[in-house]
């Protein structure tokens, strides 16, 4: 498959207020048939209010074989997590 | 008391059209599912079937209510003969290749998103209900096939050669969904329907700048196929109903 169109990632935002989430990837020549693509697979349901796509390739990515490094030393820090705070119903998603 | 009983009738046939171009056009595009040439365009056209389904369901719906014979939306699409069929021809020509069905898809929805949109103020609730759900999706579908369009028509030369031969293949067919004739007329005078030689009249100039931008050639000056708006179909029709509709045929009543 020689000529295989480009592939994209695909972020969804569920509803206002939400941040993009990723959703899956498909291909498409080009940005804008990627959005109407999107809009087929992903959003049938109801799923979303905004779209973004953008090209794989275009994304950098920390590499699996990092993650010691990267993720470990975080681990036993547990003063970084938030989770000593009451927060109150009012204020929603953060 | 006569003039009611008219209306009713010119009211049913509107209500056929719409929900017979659809359930026709639907069961065509559905065949693609599986086959189309790239997952994504497999999956957006099964949506837009699946759209147009829906929408069958609504006017047939409207049919058999104002025909006031008991028949349900399933009994009308399931149960008539070809004759009592009225899509317009343009909808049961074959799919061809993909560039054959994008055309007939394009061809059809230049029409039927300006058509929605002019029966979301008819005078019949009824038919502005409908009109005012199908409309949305009716203006996605022509997004869709217009950018098709213009991007294969002015794509490779392959793809252009394919376009243009659609073109002129489907073209003759285009002019049958703008073509009044006295239901029209009737519909269109009790503001039920759009007068169709407006509809027309953008239709046309729409298509006159989409295949401009595409780089494509309309035989604009060749003859009008019609008929089918009348029960006069090509013998494609008796294919595409005689797959639709053996289940119910062989096994009468039966329910999913």
């Amino acid at each position: 498959m020689k000529n295989e169109w480009p592939l994209w990632e695909v972020f969804i935002r569920g509803q206002h207020g939400l941040a993009h989430r990723h959703f899956g990837s498909l291909h498409a020549p080009d940005a804008e048939m990627a959005i109407k693509n999107a809009r087929d697979v992903y959003t049938r349901r109801n799923e979303g209010v905004s779209i973004w796509v953008v090209k794989a390739s275009d994304i950098a990515a920390s590499s699996p074989g990092d993650k010691e490094p990267l993720f470990e030393p975080s681990n036993s820090k547990i003063y970084r997590h938030p989770t000593f705070y009451d927060i109150p119903d009012e204020v929603g998603h953060m | 008391m006569t003039a009611t009983v008219k209306t009713d009738a010119a009211l049913f046939e509107l209500a056929l059209r719409m929900g017979d171009n659809a359930l026709i056009l639907g069961q065509r595009i559905g065949a693609w599912c599986g086959h189309a040439p790239a997952v994504e365009e497999d999956i957006a056209l099964a949506n837009v079937a699946l759209d147009l389904i829906g929408q069958t369901k609504m006017w047939l719906g409207l049919a058999g209510e104002l025909e006031g014979k008991g028949r349900s939306a399933d009994d009308l699409a399931f149960l008539r003969d070809a004759r009592a069929f009225r899509n317009a021809l343009l909808v049961e020509q074959p799919n061809g290749d993909f560039a054959h069905t994008l055309m007939r898809q394009y061809l059809f929805d230049a029409w039927h998103h300006p058509m929605l949109v002019a029966l979301k103020s008819s005078a019949d609730k009824r038919v502005a209900d409908i009109a005012e759900k199908a409309e949305k999706e009716a203006r996605y579908h022509l997004e869709r096939s217009e950018d098709l369009i213009v991007r294969l028509g002015d794509g490779s030369e392959e793809s252009h050669e394919r376009m243009q031969t659609a073109l002129d293949a489907l073209y003759p067919f285009a002019g049958e969904l703008y073509a009044a004739d006295a239901i029209d007329g009737d519909l269109a005078a009790r503001r039920i329907a759009p007068d169709l030689g407006e509809v027309g009249k953008r239709y046309l100039a729409s298509l006159k700048s989409t295949f401009e931008e595409a780089t494509l050639k309309a035989p604009w000056d060749a003859a009008t196929r019609k008929g089918g708006k009348q029960g006069m179909h090509s013998e494609e029709l008796g294919y595409i109903l005689a797959e639709m509709q053996w289940m119910q045929r062989a096994y009468p009543g039966a329910k999913w």
